[in-house]
């Protein structure tokens, strides 16, 4: 059999697509490097203690219990993704639809407790949802601590990503689509299952995968929530391995033991995403036909009020919360003024690194995706890659952190505590970026590549005078994304944490342990801001959110 | 003198931002209109507004005999072919034309079997199950004609349907429209900015300028016109074929 | 924009060369380090008083490294290993001493501790306390109006009325439930939690989490210490939040400080253990770490701390019972909570 050349179709230039899987590959290796160095040194330091058994009921119950949370909280989060992210595409003249859509991009970057104590006022015992059905003669309908705590907040801090990644999808999908679907006489279902769900098909395996990470790793969220000790989820375990019993092999072991699992899930998702091709368009504001009768009109007008609320809601209780606090003094404070800086000094290189790194896989992805006939081992490790790269969500930030620690020993640990926080930041920020990235890469490649392959553009022209341009949207939102998430971050720097590196997060915690709630509730205000001035950058002045800027 | 089949747009007028559309005119059945103008001019508008995707400020549009300014561009008797994109990527030719006779894709047997036959008249038998990416440009826009032809509505609206091929295909294409137009006895508006199209195919021609209606000719007397200057512009272009 | 990329660039090299280089710590003669938790220096905690005293009096200066609690400042210890840098580690509590002792990093203080009064009288050769608290049942009075006077009856209270307390397998507090409800019922302790489940809201991983939801008015009841409403009348000048007094008694938190054998100057490190039981540093310890000062203060505590409850009797299990049996009794407590 003949050698195929792979570069046909790419229409990269051999030395390019040699470099995009260089570059993609080594990317991988960085981060498989950096994972395993950190969770070695841990195995290492824990092998002269006695081991427990891995596996006794007890384990058996907890995993069973991340499992049966984290899908269903992966489920739910991209079906309401779904449902939400229809109605907002099929209303383009939404009034305050940018905001929404910046205001999605809030919870994430929000330190759980923050998020979790919204959704209390919200849902919980005393909450606004409470008050009201009181109003109908009913006696505390709503209770949310349990199963239904859980799933309510991981809902709360995902599915506004999903729906914005959903979004993005339909709206690179060419205009004319519309027209002709409505011009046919397609029904809403029609549409659904002919244009729309063809096209959400392919991001919900890596959506739902990376929600299943989240959910499963998840740790305050599921204890604060729970109710009691019968949630509990692996991260729990490792943690209190780590912890009281300080027993870091367990932790290790526990921490495979989660990866493995999810690498299962992940595979069999993997199987599901099918490559299917990318219509060309001619850009132009999208026009919605289908979304103007009265009916879908009032359905969608519901939909969005109602999604909207959802996560507007508990972040108004956070902004109230934070407006009765002693704003002023908080804003002439040197600590906080040291904690803001100190948490941007950390968020935007994380951020920037974040991309790089997720360029790298992407491009190479891409590279081989698009190769006319790549071998099958090929395609599966292109199709691997952001999977395979998301991993790092499954190793806890304890687990990395306390490797880390050891590689470095206590001596160089002060100045070397900020670049380690910002790589793991940046690290755990990586699949969310890929889950921008990847697919407007994907579709640019797809839209632009023959034409700039015939123009003779390649390289860095290329880079500045096609990619950029046409990318700077994608890429500003992935940044946004990341900083925000880094910004949020609590764990990683727990760790390091010494006093001169406290970020918001941190300072933030630090008053509500020394019983200053109002303090934190403005903290938490400031936050919030910060991420919705991020989000508002990462979204920009249009109202979509493609690739063709 | 009026054919209850004509297209008229009854002194319509639409603002959409700084722009301010005024049109009436008369597409008369049975025949090929080309619509022409300046980029801007407003010839895509015009278009969206018989295909129902813009509802005028005030004025109707009458189709079929019928008022059917407000209906839904699905209750219109008309079928579409845009530039680009006209087919779903990720459905093959078969399905892509089968959703002109049934949008839930219900079809019978008989229906498989037109499909088929559609496909053949357009010079695409046999690609059934091709799907759109692995077709060139121009076979894709026959697609979008078996699609139509399928339709079967008397009225067929076409947004500058030939501007991405060569050329040689152009010409073979316009020939393909002009008769698949005589069999079928449907009414025909061409947008296009090419004067050979509208030289090759038009039998009448609305010549459009900043959303008004320049001239509203029979093709013959369009191209003896002595002005106005953009007219003379449009028509200087592409050298007469 | 590209400006403040490169700045950002520059700065993150900077510090990767500094990492790199592995710069020694500044090992200065007369320096002082002190591993220590993080709300014990932060600018409301006693640190930044606490070092300004001392230095005042030892011609040194007082570095303080801080983890986040004092679970985490252990573990940071066993990480660090020989390796580590502190003279003082200031902050674990009795339930951890024993564990701390094993790892063999500690040496005996060598003081004269005899100024120190605890309840339940604590007495260590290792480690010297310097504050306590008892744990309690923090109530909202605006919303219940009849605490639990017992621990009897927060168990067999009213299911409605709920509490929050804290996970014995990640928090400090949580682990100090678990060992008064032991205290109290002994071998009955699976019984009473399996009771006293009906009335947790929620089991939240830490004091804050717990805390917050008691402050937002979630829940009228929390595990906290006896001394927390202290803050709310010094604060806050309201008497809203208040201790319930429990007829058997109250379990203690001991928090303590030893010398790290490595120390690099053991004479200052012991004299900063004199100092901590000496009225210069009790005196901050009420109102900056909101706990009772372990030895005698110079001037009366403040007015709030008169409003406290006095536990009649104190619980306290020696450090070696606690360590023997904390796996078996969480074991205990998972199965009676996740009973159905």
């Amino acid at each position: 059999m003949a050698r195929r050349h792979e570069h046909e179709l790419n229409m990269l230039t051999r030395g390019e697509y040699r470099r995009a899987l260089t570059g993609g590959t080594l990317g991988l290796a960085g981060i498989l490097l950096f994972a395993g160095l950190g969770t070695g040194a841990l195995f290492r330091a824990g092998l002269s203690g006695e081991t427990t058994p891995l596996f006794d009921a007890y384990m058996w119950r907890v995993l069973r219990f991340t499992l049966l949370q984290a899908s269903l909280s992966a489920i739910l989060s991209v079906g309401l993704a779904m449902i939400f992210a229809r109605a907002l595409a099929r209303q383009p003249e939404f009034p305050g639809r940018g905001w929404i859509l910046r205001l999605m991009g809030v919870p994430l970057g929000l330190p759980v407790i923050v998020g979790a104590l919204g959704l209390v006022t919200v849902w919980g015992r005393n909450g606004w949802a409470n008050a009201a059905l009181s109003e109908f003669g009913l006696k505390e309908p709503v209770s949310i601590y349990g199963l239904t705590g859980i799933l309510l907040a991981h809902v709360f801090f995902n599915f506004p990503l999903a729906a914005r990644v959903l979004l993005a999808g339909l709206e690179r999908l060419p205009p004319e689509y519309w027209l002709i679907a409505s011009n046919l006489g397609m029904k809403p279902l029609g549409i659904f299952r002919l244009i729309e769900w063809p096209e959400m098909k392919r991001q919900i395996p890596a959506l739902g995968g990376l929600i299943f990470m989240l959910a499963a790793t998840s740790f305050t969220l599921v204890l604060l929530l729970g109710g009691g000790p019968a949630a509990t989820t692996l991260e729990v375990a490792i943690y209190q391995a780590l912890r009281f019993d300080f027993d870091p092999q367990r932790a290790v072991r526990l921490s495979l033991l989660q990866i493995a699992m999810t690498t299962v899930l992940l595979v069999l998702l993997g199987l599901l995403t099918k490559r299917h091709a990318e219509g060309a368009t001619a850009g132009g504001a999208s026009r919605r036909p289908d979304g103007r009768s009265w009916r879908n009109r009032t359905v969608d007008f519901l939909l969005i009020l109602a999604g909207t609320a959802f996560v507007a809601l508990p972040l108004a209780s956070v902004a109230a919360a934070g407006l009765r606090a002693d704003l002023l003094r908080l804003a002439g404070e040197a600590p906080v003024h040291r904690a803001l800086l100190t948490s941007l000094a950390i968020a935007a290189p994380s951020g920037l690194i974040s991309i790089l790194l997720a360029w790298m896989i992407s491009n190479c992805r891409q590279a081989i995706l698009k190769a006319r006939a790549p071998r099958p081992a090929a395609r599966l490790y292109a199709a691997s890659l952001p999977q395979l790269s998301s991993l790092i969500l499954l190793v806890p930030p304890t687990v990395l952190g306390n490797g880390w620690f050891l590689l470095i020993g206590p001596a160089r640990l002060q100045p070397a505590a900020p670049l380690l926080i910002t790589l793991i930041n940046s690290l755990m920020a990586l699949p969310f970026v890929l889950s921008i990235l990847d697919p407007a890469l994907a579709a640019h490649r797809e839209r632009n590549g023959r034409l700039s392959a015939s123009l003779g553009l390649f390289g860095w022209n290329r880079l500045l005078h096609v990619d950029w341009p046409a990318l700077r949207r994608p890429v500003l939102m992935a940044l946004c994304f990341a900083m925000a998430l880094s910004l949020g971050d609590l764990g990683v720097v727990a760790l390091f944490g010494s006093d001169d590196l406290v970020t918001l997060p941190w300072l933030l915690y630090s008053r509500m342990g020394s019983y200053r709630t109002a303090d934190a509730a403005g903290l938490a205000l400031l936050l919030g801001l910060l991420c919705l001035a991020l989000s508002a950058a990462g979204t920009g002045n249009i109202k979509r959110m493609n690739g063709d800027g | 003198m009026a054919d209850p089949n004509d297209i008229f747009m009854d002194a319509i007028e639409l603002k959409r931002g700084d722009l301010d559309f005024r049109f009436h005119c008369r597409m008369p059945a049975g025949r090929i209109t080309a619509v022409a103008g300046p980029s801007g001019s407003g010839k895509t508008t015009l278009l969206n507004l018989i295909a129902g995707f813009e509802v005028p400020d005030s004025g109707r549009i009458e189709l079929s005999g019928r008022d059917v300014t407000t209906f839904h561009p699905a209750e219109r008797p008309v079928s579409l072919v845009f530039q680009e994109n006209n087919l779903f990527a990720h459905l093959d030719i078969a399905t892509n034309v089968g959703l002109g006779i049934s949008p839930s894709l219900r079809l019978a047997d008989k229906d498989l079997a037109r499909i088929s036959a559609a496909l053949q008249r357009t010079g695409l038998g046999g690609y059934e199950k091709r799907m759109p990416g692995t077709l060139s440009g121009g076979e894709r826009q026959r697609a979008a004609f078996a699609r139509a032809l399928v339709r079967d509505r008397p009225y067929l609206l076409l947004d500058e349907p030939f501007a991405a091929l060569d050329p040689g295909l152009r010409l073979s294409m316009a020939m393909l429209l002009k008769e698949l137009q005589a069999e079928t006895g449907v009414t025909v508006v061409l947008v296009t900015h090419n004067s050979s199209d509208v030289r090759r195919l038009a039998e009448r021609v609305i010549f459009l300028e900043k959303g008004r209606i320049l001239a509203d000719d029979e093709t013959a007397d369009f191209f003896d016109r002595p002005g106005p200057q953009p007219i003379l512009d449009f028509r200087g272009r592409d050298g007469g074929m | 924009m590209t400006a403040r990329l490169k700045t950002l660039i520059l700065s993150l090299s900077v510090a990767l060369a500094a990492a790199l280089s592995g710069q020694p710590a500044g090992a200065a003669d007369k320096t002082l380090t002190i591993y220590t938790y993080e709300s014990f220096t932060s600018e409301w905690g006693p640190g930044p008083k606490v070092k300004e005293a001392f230095e005042k009096s030892c011609a040194c200066t007082v570095n303080y490294v801080s983890a986040a609690d004092g679970v985490a400042l252990l573990s940071r210890l066993k990480l660090e290993g020989a390796a580590t840098k502190a003279d003082i580690v200031l902050g674990l509590d009795t339930n951890l001493i024993a564990e701390a002792k094993a790892t063999g990093f500690f040496a005996p203080h060598g003081i004269d501790s005899s100024a120190v009064k605890v309840p339940g009288d604590f007495k260590d050769d290792v480690f010297v306390p310097y504050d306590y608290g008892h744990f309690a049942v923090v109530y909202d009075s605006d919303t219940l109006k009849t605490p639990p006077k017992s621990l009897k009856e927060l168990v067999e209270g009213d299911p409605a009325q709920k509490i929050a307390i804290e996970d014995p397998r990640t928090s400090t507090p949580g682990l100090g439930l678990l060992l008064w409800v032991k205290s109290v019922y002994g071998d009955k302790a699976p019984e009473a939690w399996a009771k006293l489940k009906n009335r947790v809201l929620t089991v939240t991983p830490g004091w804050s989490e717990a805390y917050g939801l008691f402050t937002k008015g979630e829940v009228p009841m929390v595990l906290s210490y006896v001394t927390s409403p202290a803050y709310h009348i010094d604060q806050e000048k309201t008497e809203r939040y208040k201790a319930a007094d429990f007829e058997e008694g109250h379990y203690i938190q001991v928090e303590v400080a030893g010398m790290v054998k490595s120390a690099h100057d053991p004479d200052l490190a012991k004299s900063f253990l004199s100092f901590m039981v000496s009225p210069a540093f009790q005196d901050i310890i009420p109102t900056t770490n909101w706990m009772m000062p372990a030895a005698a203060t110079s001037k009366a505590l403040p007015d709030a701390f008169g409003k406290l409850i006095t536990p009649k009797k104190t619980f306290l299990m020696s450090p070696e019972e606690v360590a023997k049996n904390r796996k078996a009794w969480i074991d205990e407590w998972l199965g009676a909570m996740s009973m159905n």
